[in-house]
Parts: structure tokens; sequence; C-alpha cells
């Protein structure tokens, strides 16, 4: 009896999650078809690519520059304990690079664009613009899906690159106007232990990231139920689900891309 | 034109139709009139393939809207415009923006000559001068207007009213039903409402039915209608709360 039990709890407790993800999947397959399917949405997508791109970079940028900024701090009195402060470039420079910049960039642009596409989303679909949408002849995916996914594709890596930059500046900065050690030393340690793999690695990250965090936005937005209410809480469910998906693939694509 | 065939809908445990079966022709005005809850806007959401029948089928000049890929399914949708309930306005775009959407969407014209349609869209349904407010400036009356407009900018065939009185004072609601009239007249539309507020269905309709559990229970004229022996219709027509119709969550 209490075995039957556990089972039928293990049962529902994979059901829904197993749903979900199917969901997801059916929804980047038509988001896919769509993608290639003319005439393109170009107007649809600069909107938002200003909306994901341009709008989060002051938020993107002060993360970043203070990253950069911590780690030189952090590293710089830690490793001044056995005397190999000149490591701190190459420690900020791969730290930002295959790391930091591109998730930082992404759980920021989760919380702040993706909030966003959820909840407008949400809101069209309890108001039924979504269906007014169809009535009007217009394919919803296309018309609002397709274009925030190719936005957070493209945006994420153009931002995680800004921010891989801002952070070496930030270390920079903190390294050598605080900590008064070598400029040259500083750039020399960031250039020799930097690798063009650390960072288009970090980009590919970033670039799935924007996809994940978009999909994902769009998903908990368009099927959105309830009213104000289930805007609410597409709205938080799409940042806690994004977030998770780019902390738990961020780890899975690190150990393939940088094996 | 339109035929319903036995058309099932259920979500979840609820069996929201149950069988329904109408017949709506060319040119006429049908008002299905039916309690909350009773799916009839379910049904309209059927009949433009908004959503899709567990069973049973709805036929848009003998094509079956269930078998029909997406690419059809929108050349189809063409034929048709809806006023919703709210209105589901785009709040991101201008009125004249939404009354044009379709137009921009569909047909290869420059800004300028939709802004000019949609106007002259506008001035039809008793709108000056709105054409560059945002929706949400607007009154719920306006904003149905607008509704109404963008609903029948592509030149429908067929015209589907979702509540349209609804949440207006009974003036208003009365301007739109003489809006619904005028538009049938002017344009020689079908038109198709769902409502529960029989004084509308009584002046808009050629054709009433009643949709009660799932199916339609009776049909005809709006004369035919009043004089019922259908003791379901007679009580939703009479606005009882004694009879044969049971207010869910309320026992006597």
């Amino acid at each position: 009896m209490f075995i039957i039990k556990a089972i039928e709890f293990l049962g529902s407790a994979i059901k829904h999650p197993a749903e979900e993800i199917g969901r997801i999947l059916l929804l980047l397959h038509s988001t896919l078809k769509w993608i290639i399917k003319p005439p393109f949405e170009i107007r649809n997508t600069f909107k938002q690519m200003l909306e994901i791109g341009v709008n989060s970079l002051p938020v993107v940028l002060i993360t970043a520059v203070f990253t950069g900024m911590v780690l030189a701090l952090q590293s710089y009195t830690g490793f001044k304990r056995f005397g190999a402060e000149s490591l701190v470039g190459s420690v900020v420079a791969l730290s930002m690079t295959r790391e930091l910049g591109p998730v930082l960039t992404a759980l920021i642009v989760a919380g702040r664009a993706g909030a966003a596409m959820a909840a407008e989303l949400g809101t069209m679909r309890v108001t039924e613009q979504i269906d007014a949408l169809e009535t009007l002849a217009t394919n919803p995916v296309k018309y609002l899906i397709v274009p925030r996914f190719t936005s957070g594709l493209i945006m994420l890596p153009s931002l995680a690159a800004v921010a891989d930059i801002i952070g070496i500046i930030g270390g920079y900065f903190v390294t050598v106007m605080v900590f008064g050690a070598s400029p040259t030393q500083y750039m020399k340690m960031t250039w020799d232990y930097l690798e063009m793999q650390d960072i288009y690695n970090g980009l590919i990250k970033a670039c799935f990231f924007g996809g994940a965090l978009s999909l994902i936005s769009c998903y908990k937005g368009f099927y959105t139920r309830g009213g104000a209410e289930g805007v609410g809480r597409a709205t938080t469910g799409a940042v806690v689900l994004s977030s998770m998906t780019i902390l738990i693939s961020d780890y899975f694509l690190s150990a393939w891309l940088f094996e | 034109m339109i035929d319903i065939a036995d058309l099932h809908k259920s979500f979840g445990n609820n069996h929201v139709l149950r069988g329904v079966n109408l017949k709506i022709n060319k040119g006429e005005s049908v008002v299905i009139i039916g309690g909350s809850g009773s799916g009839k806007s379910v049904l309209l959401k059927h009949i433009i393939g908004l959503l899709k029948p567990d069973s049973g089928a709805v036929f848009v000049d003998s094509v079956d809207l269930a078998k029909i890929g997406e690419d059809e399914l929108n050349e189809l949708r063409k034929k048709f415009g809806m006023l919703f309930q709210a209105s589901a306005l785009f709040d991101s775009m201008t009125v004249w923006e939404n009354v044009g959407f379709g137009l921009k969407r569909h047909k290869k014209l420059s800004d300028s000559k939709i802004k000019e349609i949609a106007v002259e869209k506008l001035k039809l349904v008793g709108l000056v001068g709105v054409e560059d407010s945002m929706p949400s400036e607007l009154s719920g009356g306006m904003r149905k207007r607008v509704g109404l407009a963008r609903a029948i900018a592509m030149e429908p065939e067929i015209l589907l009213y979702d509540e349209p009185t609804t949440g207006l004072d009974p003036i208003m609601a009365d301007a739109i039903n003489d809006l619904i009239i005028e538009m049938r007249e002017k344009l020689n539309i079908t038109s198709i409402a769902i409502t529960h507020d029989i004084k509308s269905a009584y002046k808009i309709a050629d054709r009433i039915a009643m949709l009660y559990n799932g199916e339609i229970i009776d049909t005809g004229t709006p004369e035919e209608i009043k004089n019922t022996s259908n003791p379901v219709v007679r009580q939703f027509i009479e606005g009882s709360a004694v009879g044969p119709i049971v207010i869910e969550g309320i026992r006597r």
C-alpha cells in the first residue's frame, strides 16, 4: 500500500514538470518553424532587440563593472597571502569571459526583459488580444514569439561581450588604481592566459541562455490563465524557471564546451 | 454558410458543449442566448477556429475548420471579423493602427492609405477624431466601437459578436444594437452574436437559438421565442430565478 502511494506521489511529481517541458519543446518547434517562414517580422524584431538589448544595457554595465571590481578585490587580497597577486588579471579575465559575463547578463535579462515579456504576453492572453490576433489572420507565435526569441539569441551574446570587457576594465581599475599594481603586468596577465576559445564559448553560452530565457518567458506569458493573478503567476514563474534553466544548463554547457 | 454539427468540447472534467447542432445561412443574423458559463463563448470560438472540437465539426462554406492547415485557416479567417467582449484592442497601438492591423498585415498598402481607410471605418461606427488616441484613453463604449471598426476593416462576410452589449449602460448598449443592425444592412454581413441580454437579442436577431447544458434546446424567430412553450427558454427570457434552470452553487 505504501509503495503504491509512493509511486503515485512520484508519478504526480514527475508528471507536471514533464508536461511543462513537453509544451515548451512544442512551442520551440513551432517557433523554429515560423522563424524560417517569410515574411519576416523585421520591425517587430528590432523593437524587441531594443527592449531586450539596449534597454538592459545600463543595468548590465553596472553589474559587470562591480563584478569585475569585486573579483579583483577578493582575488588580490586572497592571492597576496601566497604572493600570487600578479595572477589577478587572468582570474578576472577568465572568470568574466567564461562564466560571469554570460551568466550574470542572462540572469539580469531574465529578471528584466523576461519578466516583462511574460507580463505583456500574459496580459494579452487574458484580455483576448492573442485571440484577436488570430481572428485577424495573424499567427501569434510568428508575430509575438519569434521576434522575442530571435532578439534573445542575438542580444544576449552582444550584452555578454560588453559585460566581459567592462568587467575586465573594472578589475583593472581596482588592481591598478586601488592596489597600485602595475598596469602593464595586469594587461599582460589578462592577454597571456586568455584564449579566443574562452571568449567565444562564453558567448555561445550567452546565446543559448538568451534563447532559453525568451522562450520560457514567452511560454509562461502565452499560456497564462486566470486574470490578473494569472499574469502575476506567469511573471514570477518565468523569472524562476528561466533563472533555474540558466544556472543548471550553465553547468552542463560548461562541462561540454570547456572540456 | 456555417454548419455546426454535433460539436463536443470538454475542458478537463467540464463537458461544456455536448452535441451542438446549428446551421446559419448567408446574410442571416443569429443570436445565441444562454446563461453565464453555458459555453456560448466556447461555441463562438469554435466558429472561427480558435478552439478545436473534441468531436463533431464546424463547416464554413463546406470546409471543415479542423481539417485544414494553418495557412488555409488564416485565409478562411479573412472572411471573419470578430468583436470581443472587452474589445481586445492592442493596447500598444493607436486606435487607427488597431483598426488598420489586418490591412497592414494582409494588403500591400501604404501607411497613409491604411490610416485613411481606418478613419473611414471609424466614421462608419460613429467615431470621429479619435484615430490618434491610445485605446486606454477611450471609454468602454468607444472601445467597443473601435473593436467593431477593426472587425469590419477587412470587409468580412461574417461578423461574430461576443457579448456586444455587456458592460455598457443601457443607452450605449442600444446604440451598439443599432450599429449591429446597420452593419448588416449596409455591408450585407452574416452575423452571429452571443449574449445574455435578451432585449438586445430581440432587437438584432432574425433567429434566436438558446444554448443550455451544452446543447441548442430551441431556435426560432424573436416572435417564436417570445411565445415558446419550452420551460427553460421561458424562464431565461423572463429572467426568473425560479424554474428548471439550476443556478450553480445555489440550492433551494
